[in-house]
């Protein structure tokens, strides 16, 4: 098992590169301690699969280096990588039984029958895969593919990392918790170092010890669930975490504190500097209320989801929605909003002023 | 203007795809059919469109029978689940489509897809092709296209399904401003019970081809008339467990979970408890609380809560709860549930509506 470091990885898929857009990968630096779970989270197009290629030697960074264990591997080609990748499809042999299809990986290494034996068992035994190693794998339901795939990516015992790209697409939504719940124990156990690439916060969240967040080519935050959702280092991380995600209203700052319509706005940050382009307060809908003074907003509507009244309001910077319990009355008309100053962040052009 | 469906049956074969239904939608009202795959929404959908005939019974359109009458000869827009436009037509051509036929000028046309592209945000994108648009845009783009007719009967089959999670929510939210100010019945089916509720409207449960319940969305959600409707509004599922009433007390048959109730003119036996996910919680939550324990199986963090999967009394336990709780695989976790919050069946799987 290794560590891995991503040393200032850039990746353009053009000849020439004249602006950032033309670049997927952006100035990566990232430390993956061995025996980790991390989860590389984003929307399409964020560069999560252009970096994954990379670090599994599929394809060549136009700049920067990767290391396994302090060891310059940029030039390696897969094979000598030594990884294992589970895919969103299984990846199986459906002629073979569930049995040979574990041993497979190993056989092409040359181990002995003894040695397979011992690791196919073990592994069949984490996934419950038993009852099933003399059946053909073409009888197996999808769910029940995809938990061989796995078992291919967790049989040897060597590999520098196991790298998951999407891999409970084709899993019915009903039975994903039953998957997770299996990653996740596998991870306690056999505690190697794994990547899981995701568009699906959950997913990322769930799997994961730390997660790096990517938008349009750029790490944007590295950290663990309750970082990422308490306190945002990017706009977008504050945006894409948490549904509904963070309230986000343009702010004026002058010697050091903030305003919004003209109101002082308390926040955590310390901020020093004011020559942005641009910049914001970041709040979350949870930790907005109704108050007797503050901000002056207009309730727009309030939406009963069962379990919280999600409330749209309107103040003259923008919208800003309210999480308040299904329970609670909710003002109508003119009412005044306060920010709990604990999760109150300013950002100057996206980023977190500290 | 009303669309109602008179005792509407269909079967294919031996097969019956829709048991025996009524139902009544009123004008400027959003309707939602919620159920899982295969529960008959699309084939209710194409029955009301007149895409597909009933084997029995009729359908009224503003107090005609149009059963029969073919989906042409019908005011109807249809927007389904697969980002459906013309792949050579401009996003202009695309939304234009269905005035063109219709023949009225090109400065009317023009002026029509202005508006109803400013709706839908896609006003800078008229002169794209679909393929150069997100997944998003060309949704945007079909729902443009189902709006820029005034349509009496405007059904929507799943239409944020095959989007990422973020612009779902986006558009969910945007939706039903779309339909305000417009002459029209919507009917909008989804699987997904948040949808619904943040829809509003009315809703009508499905499944196996039955309406379960049908009502203002909010009030069916709250109080499900049986436990179907309950399974069918619920996500994550509801819990069920069986459970015995002796005097005041409630618990769990095969647990130590004990807990009082007003349950007052009830009598003594064997019932059914539904427990929603948000009751359970790993704070307390309410005024009467009773406390549960189990093997934690996983918990999944969305972001802003958790799902803790338990297990206890031979039975697997979903909770949610506020914030971020992680918890180890195989942990022992202590829950609260919120007693007040409880519904209870009777042995038919009906509610107890005075409990």
């Amino acid at each position: 098992m290794s560590k891995i470091t991503l040393n200032n990885l850039s990746h353009s898929y053009l000849e020439t590169q004249n602006s950032d857009s033309d670049w997927a990968l952006r100035d990566i630096n990232l430390d993956w301690q061995d025996g980790g779970a991390y989860a590389l989270l984003g929307p399409s197009g964020c560069g999560k699969t252009t970096l994954l290629n990379i670090i599994s030697g599929l394809l060549n960074p136009t700049k920067g280096k990767v290391l396994f264990d302090d060891k310059d591997i940029t030039t390696q080609t897969p094979v000598e990588r030594n990884i294992a990748q589970i895919f969103q499809f299984p990846v199986i042999y459906d002629t073979m039984t569930v049995y040979e299809n574990l041993a497979f990986p190993l056989r092409n290494r040359g181990m002995t029958d003894v040695e397979i034996d011992g690791r196919v068992k073990e592994i069949a035994e984490m996934l419950e895969l038993t009852k099933t190693l003399n059946k053909r794998a073409s009888g197996l339901t999808a769910d029940g593919k995809q938990k061989i795939s796995l078992g291919r990516g967790l049989v040897r015992s060597n590999v520098n990392v196991i790298m998951f790209d999407e891999p409970l697409t084709v899993i019915d939504p009903h039975l994903k918790w039953v998957l997770r719940s299996k990653l996740k124990e596998l991870h306690q156990k056999i505690n190697r170092t794994m990547i899981y690439v995701t568009h699906d916060q959950t997913e990322a969240l769930t799997f994961a010890d730390k997660v790096v967040v990517m938008h349009e080519g750029q790490v944007v935050q590295t950290g663990t669930p309750v970082e990422l959702f308490e306190k945002p280092k990017h706009t977008f991380v504050g945006h894409f975490i948490g549904s509904p995600g963070m309230n986000i209203l343009p702010c004026q700052i002058q010697n050091g504190t903030a305003s919004i319509d003209g109101i002082e706005i308390s926040t955590i940050s310390q901020i020093k500097k004011s020559d942005f382009s641009k910049t914001e307060i970041g709040i979350r809908p949870e930790f907005v209320s109704f108050d007797k003074k503050g901000i002056p907003a207009k309730v727009l509507k309030v939406s009963n989801t069962g379990r919280h009244k999600i409330i749209d309001t309107e103040c003259n910077s923008g919208k800003i929605k309210v999480l308040s319990h299904s329970s609670k009355e909710i003002p109508s008309g003119s009412v005044f909003l306060s920010f709990d100053k604990k999760y109150t962040y300013a950002y100057g052009d996206s980023w977190i002023i500290e | 203007m009303s669309l109602e469906l008179k005792n509407v049956e269909k079967k294919i074969g031996a097969e019956t795809h829709i048991y025996s239904t009524n139902l009544k939608f009123e004008k400027n009202t959003i309707n939602i059919l919620l159920g899982s795959t295969l529960s008959g929404k699309t084939t209710l959908m194409q029955i009301m469109a007149g895409l597909d005939k009933p084997t029995s019974g009729e359908i009224w359109f503003n107090e005609k029978n149009v059963t029969g009458v073919a989906v042409q000869k019908r005011n109807v827009s249809m927007v389904y689940q697969q980002f459906i436009n013309y792949p050579n037509f401009t996003v202009f051509d695309n939304i234009a489509s269905p005035l063109k036929i219709t023949g009225i000028s090109s400065d009317e046309i023009k002026k029509k897809v202005g508006e109803v592209s400013e709706l839908l945000k896609i006003s800078g994108m008229l002169n794209k092709k679909p393929h150069e648009l997100s997944g998003g845009q060309q949704q945007r783009t079909a729902l443009a296209r189902a709006l820029v007719k005034d349509s009496g009967l405007i059904l929507l089959d799943e239409p944020l399904a095959n989007l990422d999670f973020k612009l779902r929510e986006e558009l969910r939210e945007e939706l039903p401003k779309l339909f305000e100010n417009r002459d029209c019945i919507v009917v909008y089916a989804t699987t997904e019970p948040s949808d619904a509720l943040l829809i509003g409207g009315n809703a009508a449960t499905l499944e196996e081809g039955r309406v379960v319940q049908y009502g203002k969305t909010i009030d069916v959600y709250n109080k499900p008339i049986n436990l179907v409707s309950a399974r069918v509004f619920s996500d994550p599922p509801i819990n069920i467990s069986d459970v015995k009433k002796n005097g005041d007390t409630f618990s769990l048959s095969q647990d130590s979970v004990k807990w009082k109730s007003k349950g007052a003119g009830l009598k003594d036996g064997n019932y059914k408890v539904g427990i929603r996910p948000h009751n359970i919680t790993t704070y307390k939550e309410g005024i009467n609380n009773v406390e549960i324990k189990g093997k934690v199986l996983i918990s999944e963090l969305s972001g802003s809560e958790s799902l803790i999967h338990f297990r206890n009394s031979n039975m697997n336990w979903v909770s949610l709860s506020n914030g971020t709780h992680q918890m180890n695989v195989g942990q022992e976790a202590k829950l609260y549930m919120n007693v007040d919050e409880f519904m209870y069946f009777d042995q038919n799987n009906n509610l107890i509506n005075h409990v």
